[in-house]
């Protein structure tokens, strides 16, 4: 498999949140809107390629029984890492995305691929995976908070294009993510069965 | 290199190892963003004085913290200073009977009290609904806009408890959170002039 099938493998076809599913809880808490998703997304993907290649470095040095632990303790630096940096240059952005920024450690997709996939293959391809992966996750995050921020607040990426109080509320809440993922995956299961 | 065996000093030492230089990683990392991070605190913590304050380019003077009966923390007031003229102050003010629990507000008054300006520092409100607090309470429309209004004159409290102003549509319990930390922050003003 070359590498830049890899690359599309965690975007398209093994897209993490539509087809895999893995990842839900910071998918639906943090995609109120578009920007939020986008900054979750994109430290999740950081945190996932640094992790993918550090564990595909250290994985003949750790021990199968031990190898659970030492994920974690990797992911957690990287996590914090991206935290401190976050509230440093960012606070904005920190402060709305607030506690799911360290709950990025048991993003199950995180470990997930560290387990399957860095723990089993070379460095160069576990970065490939981390960043399809991560990007997969982004994209996927950004769709799904665009359409809850269009619906819920009518507005996309901050802008505006209806009044305050006009929004489907619905949207913005807890049942809205369900709603909007559930439709979403609908489609894409539609259009890839058509496909095939 | 051939995978390390799960023997009981392997794992120790591999899982030792990782521990370590994750926790140079870190210290490292905290260092670097020390300053960084207190500077933005400060940076947004000024911004909001300045944004709510009644007077233009004023100098802060010494904060003050001031405690009230009954109440758990203390509120903390920046005078506001023209060429060291008292010329109202910014206070930062809290509720903890929210929707989503503490909700901090940072609210200008001038000498007499008189509401200039507010900013919400943080909230866990309802997105949607209670979130709207950020902008409501400085809409000009109907009874909801509490700038330019005096504690001391009108009644600071939701319609529907008898008071003046019109709380956030299906947002009761927010908007009494909110009115209250303005009543508290003008009875810590109140005390702050009494003792000046």
């Amino acid at each position: 498999m070359n590498r830049l099938k890899i690359l599309f493998n965690g975007i398209l076809k093994e897209n993490p949140t539509f087809v895999l599913l893995i990842g839900m809880c910071p998918t639906l808490a943090t995609t109120t809107s578009a920007i939020n998703a986008l900054g979750m997304g994109l430290s999740t993907a950081f945190v996932l390629t640094c992790s993918n290649i550090a564990i595909a470095a250290l994985k003949n040095f750790i021990p199968d029984n031990v190898r659970i632990p030492a994920f974690v303790i990797i992911i957690a630096s990287f996590v914090t890492l991206v935290q401190l940096v976050m509230e440093a240059y960012v606070p904005a952005l920190y402060a709305s995305l607030g506690i799911y920024i360290p709950l990025i450690v048991v993003n199950c997709l995180i470990l997930a691929r560290a387990e399957a996939y860095a723990n089993k293959n070379s460095v160069l391809d576990s970065m490939f995976d981390g960043i399809g992966m991560g990007l997969g996750f982004t994209l996927a995050l950004t769709i799904l908070g665009g359409v809850r921020e269009m619906l819920g607040s009518g507005s996309f990426f901050n802008m505006k294009f209806i009044g305050d109080n006009d929004g489907i509320l619905i949207f913005v809440l807890a049942p809205g993510a369900f709603i909007t993922l559930g439709y979403i995956i609908a489609l894409i299961n539609r259009l890839s069965r058509k496909k095939s | 290199m051939a995978k390390l065996n799960s023997s009981l000093k392997n794992m120790v030492l591999s899982l030792s190892l990782i521990s370590f230089v994750a926790s140079a990683l870190l210290a490292a990392g905290f260092t670097l963003t020390k300053d960084p991070i207190v500077k933005a605190q400060i940076k947004q913590q000024q911004d909001a004085i300045q944004e709510v304050l009644p007077v233009k380019d004023a100098t802060i003077g010494e904060k003050v913290e001031i405690k009230l009966d009954g109440k758990p923390d203390a509120f903390i007031i920046y005078p506001a200073l023209i060429d060291g003229e008292f010329a109202g102050a910014a206070i930062q003010t809290y509720s903890y009977e929210g929707y989503g629990g503490k909700i901090e507000v940072m609210v200008g008054m001038d000498k007499e009290g008189k509401i200039s300006n507010y900013t919400i520092l943080s909230a866990s409100e309802t997105p949607g609904l209670g979130s709207k607090s950020s902008f409501w309470f400085k809409t000009p429309k109907g009874d909801q806009d509490i700038r330019g209004k005096n504690p001391a004159k009108d009644n600071f409290k939701v319609k529907k408890d008898g008071g003046d102003f019109d709380a956030i549509t299906a947002s009761t319990i927010s908007s009494r959170a909110f009115l209250s930390s303005i009543r508290s922050a003008f009875d810590a003003f109140k005390k702050y002039n009494e003792h000046k």
